[in-house]
């Protein structure tokens, strides 16, 4: 790790490592409300840091069709983070307050929706996002096929989508290699795939007999790689290469990222450290520290000012208001049609 | 006259010409074939896909995720069951994104008996859609219907499943669509030989005509009966209930719903108010069949003043449709069957 440090401008490592940091904090607070009683259910990152923050901080941010678009799985708090995101936000979704910006209380922990950045809304079902990530990115191969000289000199924007080892045995993930690849159709999209050797409590192993999920998109002819997805540097390398070659040829790219799995599937499986696992932040910070970016007190002095902070804002959002019982009829149709067959 | 294979092509070109819709696709939906009932012959915008029913609704929600109009079709309604998943999905994005992502799609597909086709080309899923909340769900019985509805269900910003019953695909209409000419369905329909080089011949005159959705039809007024029905059995019942009132003194309304959700329960109310009597018609399996809703819905309203209980006449439950005519005119409410309910619903009293 320490000799990957140089590979990037000291400022990019600081600013990983600063979103890392927070990601885990961030997460480790959303587990502490779960365990308090005040969130039903938590899902999350920890482990995917060093490759979901490069993601968010290399993409090409916005809303609408000039920007990329985001289909991600429930382990994208690096990437939303790196994107922008307020954490207080994170955590009003834990919490289900009507404030939550992606769900207005709806939905699980880190089932994130922002239109402003493109990030549509993720989903439970596993593997339905590399279908519908194929429609973002067909009308933008439109678009860019569509456009003048003059316009082609701007960044081509791309679709992202982010997905688990054990969702890629779903029809979805093979329907996203065949329908991004066709002939003279090909689809600017970056698929990833971030793989923890789980699904649930079940091992990869256990039930896939190819060695890497990359070798998939080989057969049909898409530029693939397999990368070590607990090295923020590498991550960060590997996705810039990827997503250069995407905006250029706006054709696919395939990245199978090893990532690890730290507080196990979700708080149904207790959301207990797996200290057998890497841990990315840690050796990044060990890296960082020794290459003397960082120092130990600096360190500490952040984590502690994070974990108030996130202590602080789990307070405040306790307060905020939650859903009222008649809002259930809000959002069926646009516009707040009735959808209620009693007011027909 | 068209043809109703003939009005969709026709209101998906004025689509494409006039409302922005830039997608039209599904198995064999593009040129040569032009869609298996050629409803989407001509199209300027009709591609071919794989044939993966998942991968052509998750492409419709992406598509329509950037806010780009789309019309997607599975083949037959029969194939439609391995994507009920990414269905309730686009019924749900709005709702679970707190009004964030709207999903302005529409899925189109055959759907029904009425052609022998057996097991897999005969289904129907008119209940099943209705227990998809945040869709959107019609079915016309007419091409000027079909042009009409269609219009409608692309200018919506909700998804639309569109249900066509594929037994009416090739019934001419009674009524000209707005525009169309005596000649327009000879001059739209591709030829068989020298397809690469032929264009289609678009009326001038297409207009923006539409059919609300939520709104039903009264095919005939009457005053002792309802009849509630939609798609194919709306032929069904005409003929039925004119063999009735053939019989008997009676006199039999029949409403044609075109949309089963939302639907229109003012037409419904007022009727059965009037006729104090209800017979509900449809082809899909009875067993928590979308009628039943109806029907509760009815006596829940209507309890003391209706003169009859409500009858519904629908598909049997069994896992498919046989090939054989006797196994699938056993299986589906027939014109008999509908007279002979008829006459029972008549003469029950309270």
């Amino acid at each position: 790790m320490k000799e990957d440090l140089k590979k990037l401008p000291k400022e990019i490592n600081l600013q990983i490592y600063n979103v890392m940091l927070k990601s885990r904090l961030l997460e480790e607070r959303l587990i502490k409300i779960y365990r308090s009683g005040d969130g039903y259910f938590w899902i999350g990152s920890p482990g995917e840091e060093a490759f979901g923050v490069p993601l968010g901080l290399l993409s090409h941010k916005g809303q609408g069709l000039d920007f990329d678009f985001f289909h991600l799985h429930y382990r994208s708090t690096p990437t939303l983070l790196a994107l922008g995101m307020n954490p207080i936000d994170s955590i009003r979704l834990m919490m289900n307050r009507v404030t939550d910006p992606s769900s207005g209380g709806r939905n699980f922990a880190s089932h994130y929706c922002f239109p402003k950045w493109n990030v549509v809304p993720v989903t439970s079902p596993i593997g339905t996002q590399y279908v519908t990530a194929l429609g973002t990115s067909h009308v933008q191969r439109k678009r860019r096929s569509k456009a003048n000289e003059s316009s082609s000199q701007r960044l081509q924007p791309i679709t992202i989508v982010t997905g688990g080892d054990a969702g890629t045995a779903e029809g979805d993930f093979a329907s996203c290699l065949i329908w991004s690849s066709r002939p003279g159709k090909e689809l600017p999209i970056l698929i990833t795939v971030q793989n923890n050797q789980w699904g649930i409590s079940t091992s990869f192993r256990d039930q896939h007999g190819e060695v890497y999920i990359a070798d998939r998109a080989k057969a049909f002819q898409i530029r693939s790689r397999v990368i070590d997805g607990n090295n923020p540097v590498e991550s960060y390398l590997a996705l810039k290469e990827e997503m250069d070659y995407i905006r250029k040829t706006g054709k696919p790219s395939f990245v199978e990222a090893r990532v690890s799995r730290l507080y196990g599937h979700s708080s149904a499986s207790g959301a207990n450290l797996a200290e057998q696992e890497q841990d990315c932040l840690l050796t990044y910070e060990r890296a960082l520290i020794d290459e003397q970016y960082i120092n130990e007190n600096d360190v500490k002095i952040l984590r502690n000012s994070l974990e108030k902070e996130f202590f602080n804002i789990y307070q405040s959002v306790k307060k905020e208001e939650v859903p009222v019982k008649e809002s259930i009829w809000d959002h069926i149709y646009s516009q707040n049609e009735n959808g209620d067959w009693r007011n027909f | 006259m068209a043809n109703m294979a003939q009005a969709l092509r026709m209101a998906l070109h004025y689509g494409e010409t006039h409302f922005g819709v830039e997608d039209i696709f599904g198995e064999d939906v593009g040129a040569p074939l032009g869609g298996v009932f050629t409803a989407t012959q001509g199209l300027v915008n009709a591609w071919n896909t794989p044939l993966d029913e998942r991968g052509i609704i998750g492409m419709a929600m992406g598509i329509a995720m950037t806010g780009t109009r789309c019309v997607a079709e599975i083949q037959f309604v029969d194939y439609i069951f391995n994507t009920i998943d990414l269905l309730k999905q686009a019924g749900n994005t709005l709702w679970c994104s707190n009004g964030q992502y709207e999903m302005p799609l529409v899925v189109m597909s055959p759907v029904g008996a009425g052609i022998h086709g057996s097991i897999y080309h005969s289904h129907s899923f008119d209940s099943w859609a209705t227990r998809l909340p945040g869709w959107k769900v019609v079915l016309p019985s007419s091409p000027i219907d079909a042009y009409g509805l269609m219009l409608s269900s692309i200018l919506d910003p909700n998804p639309v499943l569109y249900l066509v019953p594929k037994a009416l695909m090739r019934v001419r209409g009674e009524e000209l669509i707005p525009g169309e000419t005596k000649e327009s369905p000879l001059q739209i329909d591709a030829p068989l030989k020298g397809r690469e080089l032929w264009r289609p011949q678009w009326p001038s005159g297409l207009t923006s005509y539409q059919v609300p959705i939520g709104k039903s039809k009264i095919i005939k007024p009457g005053k002792d009966a309802t009849v509630i029905t939609y798609g194919r059995h709306v032929f069904c019942c005409i003929q039925a209930v004119k063999r009735v009132e053939e019989q008997t003194n009676a006199s039999i309304e029949i409403i044609d719903l075109r949309s089963l959700y939302p639907y229109d329960w003012a037409a419904i109310s007022e009727s059965v108010n009037k006729t104090k009597k209800v017979l509900l018609v449809n082809e899909d399996t009875e067993v928590t069949n979308f009628a039943e809703h109806l029907a509760y819905r009815i006596v829940s309203e209507f309890f003391y003043i209706l003169e009859a209980r409500p009858h519904i006449l629908s598909g049997k439950q069994i896992p498919g449709i046989g090939l054989h005519p006797h196994l699938e005119e056993a299986t589906l409410p027939q014109e008999n069957d509908i007279e002979e309910e008829l006459h029972k619903l008549l003469n029950e009293s309270p």
